[in-house]
């Protein structure tokens, strides 16, 4: 195929606003967003955007908060917490269900619905079920059981922990269902080649099968992990980022800088602390995906 | 490995299974129930239980008559908003990316790869970004605190998803096709109307299934650039359990909680195998 031509006849211009314009809007904010946002972390910015510089002084008085330190120590917890709980949760349903099970579309419906709802909705159910006085603790409690406890969620140091029982509950299915087309796409002769060397199931799992999948292991922790950063409707919907500010996370700092607090400047600081993080996942990724890519085009 | 005979190994696989089909059922269920029950029953015991009488009338009231904020017209306006929103913007972001995807995947022009880049980014970038920028700009379009402004991004921002869906679809197509409806004279349009577009049902149906989802769940933007009866349905539910009453009314909140899900889950339910699909093209890419 031929690029276009130099010169551009009258006819062709229809075609070339419909590909260009849409396709440099789209392209064009991304960078124009990116930059300006970026150009604003450095201004004094308050409740409207001045164009002043103040070198790094947003950034050095943001990390200074107690605001930012708590959200950064439950990324960490909760980016850890629900990759690891997802992709187990993911691995074990996906082994489960390859194993010729009748039903087996019923049971990923049910495994994958969660996906299809928003954040906000499954995040106002979870707040409901683990409200001590309302969900969980008080069936166990009606049904005669008096000690029971059960209430992370109002509990600061355990709150965090209810935001990854929720994330991992939405999000499980979609390792399952990765992980199952990954089961699904191996090789018949691998499976064959093993069962003549007596393999039983156990060992066929996790010797010859599970080792074939972790091109897609990456790939889901990857996926995930940015997920996690970009966490924000769940945590406003179950917690509302408390008690307290227990459960802040660095999107809802971002929020409540820009837009409560009417510092635009700190809060874009923030944002663009947001997506180093994100960048400091996904360049990684990007990487070893090229480094892949490289090695099938050898072979 | 597939031992398909009722043994023990097997009763114990379809156990832990049928378990956890429970626990994920859990919260649909008792959103369910709960849609049903009274205040004075839920207070009595507890979220999770079977109704003890109907309570039929909570959906009458979640539709509209619940008061959220300071308006009393239930959650009928924020789904007529959110309509409002999604439908339109899922249908132009749609057609924006098939022809975008088409264009850059054959049609091919210089800069294409740079081009695709950049809008793939999207895909990534947090919407925490792209605030304060959408802010001014709706601004001064005049556009700020209207529908037409929230259509306005998600065209934009999920152009980024639907240029890369068809893009990795378009690229299956044979070059030779299009080379031979050009050298049969067919320009930019036609080529799209005649060779590629009769092709690409199932991408543009994942398309839309995701778009419509992603949209109709999305949150940030619909509290962030409207606001009051302006808003979204899901940035309503937030407000709605957050109004204090003085009984706090759960049985309705669950049917407001269960309405506002209910497009997506439909869309899931009958279009599940269109959406793993998407699920599994766009992740592995």
């Amino acid at each position: 195929m031929t690029g276009l031509p130099g010169y551009v006849a009258l006819r062709r211009v229809p075609e070339l606003v419909v590909i260009w314009g849409p396709l440099l809007l789209s392209a064009g904010h991304v960078v124009v967003f990116t930059l300006w946002t970026t150009w604003i972390s450095f201004t004094p910015s308050t409740l409207l955007p001045e164009y002043g510089w103040v070198g790094l002084r947003n950034y050095q008085a943001i990390l200074a908060t107690q605001n930012w330190k708590i959200a950064f120590n439950n990324l960490l917890i909760y980016g850890s917490g629900f990759v690891l709980l997802s992709m187990a949760l993911g691995m074990l349903l996906a082994v489960l269900l390859d194993q010729r099970i009748r039903g087996e579309n019923v049971l990923r419906t049910i495994f994958l619905y969660p996906l299809a709802v928003s954040f906000v909705v499954t995040g106002t159910v979870w707040s409901w079920l683990l409200n001590p006085g309302l969900g969980v603790e008080k069936l166990v409690h009606d049904m005669g059981w008096s000690g029971f406890r059960f209430d992370w969620v109002v509990d600061r140091d355990m709150a965090i922990w209810t935001v990854v029982l929720a994330g991992a509950w939405q999000a499980s299915g979609f390792a399952m269902a990765l992980f199952l087309a990954g089961l699904r796409s191996i090789e018949p002769d691998l499976i064959k080649a093993a069962q003549i060397d007596g393999a039983g199931p156990w060992r066929m799992y996790l010797r010859v099968l599970l080792p074939t999948l972790w091109p897609i292991m990456i790939a889901v922790v990857a996926i995930l992990l940015q997920f996690a950063i970009k966490t924000f409707d769940l945590v406003r919907a179950l917690t509302g980022g408390g008690p307290g500010i227990s459960t802040m996370l660095p999107s809802l700092v971002v929020y409540d800088f820009m837009f409560q607090r009417g510092q635009l400047g700190r809060g874009s600081a923030a944002a663009v602390l947001m997506l180093l993080t994100l960048l400091a996942v996904l360049a990684p990724y990007g990487v070893w995906k090229r480094w892949q890519r490289r090695q099938a085009a050898r072979v | 490995m597939y031992n398909t005979g009722l043994t023990w190994r097997r009763c114990l696989v379809y156990l832990v299974l049928v378990v956890l089909a429970v626990v994920f059922m859990v919260p649909l269920a008792v959103v369910v129930l709960n849609s049903m029950r009274t205040v004075a029953d839920i207070s009595q015991t507890s979220m999770i239980g079977w109704p003890r009488e109907w309570a039929p009338g909570n959906f009458a009231v979640a539709w509209s008559h619940y008061c959220i904020a300071q308006t009393c017209e239930g959650i009928r306006p924020y789904m007529w908003n959110s309509m409002a929103i999604t439908l339109p913007a899922t249908i132009l972001s749609t057609l924006l990316g098939a022809v975008a995807g088409y264009a850059i995947s054959l049609w091919r022009f210089r800069g294409d790869t740079w081009i695709f880049g950049l809008v793939t980014l999207g895909v990534f970038l947090p919407e925490q970004m792209k605030l304060i920028p959408w802010v001014l700009v709706l601004r001064d379009l005049g556009l700020i605190n209207t529908l037409t402004g929230l259509v306005v991004i998600h065209v934009v921002q999920g152009m980024s998803f639907t240029t890369l869906f068809c893009r990795n679809y378009y690229v299956a197509i044979p070059l030779d096709l299009i080379k031979a409806a050009r050298i049969d004279g067919a320009g930019f349009f036609r080529t799209f109307g005649r060779i590629v577009l009769p092709l690409s049902p199932p991408i543009l149906i994942v398309t839309v299934i995701w778009q419509f989802t992603g949209i109709w769940n999305e949150f940030l933007y619909g509290v962030t650039f409207v606001t009051g009866t302006q808003q979204p349905v899901t940035a309503a539910l937030i407000s709605l359990s957050a109004t204090v009453a003085e009984v706090p009314q759960y049985g309705v909140q669950s049917a407001a909680v269960l309405v506002a899900a209910a497009p997506t889950l439909l869309i899931y339910l009958f279009g599940g195998r269109w959406f793993v699909r998407g699920l599994t093209a766009g992740a592995v890419k």
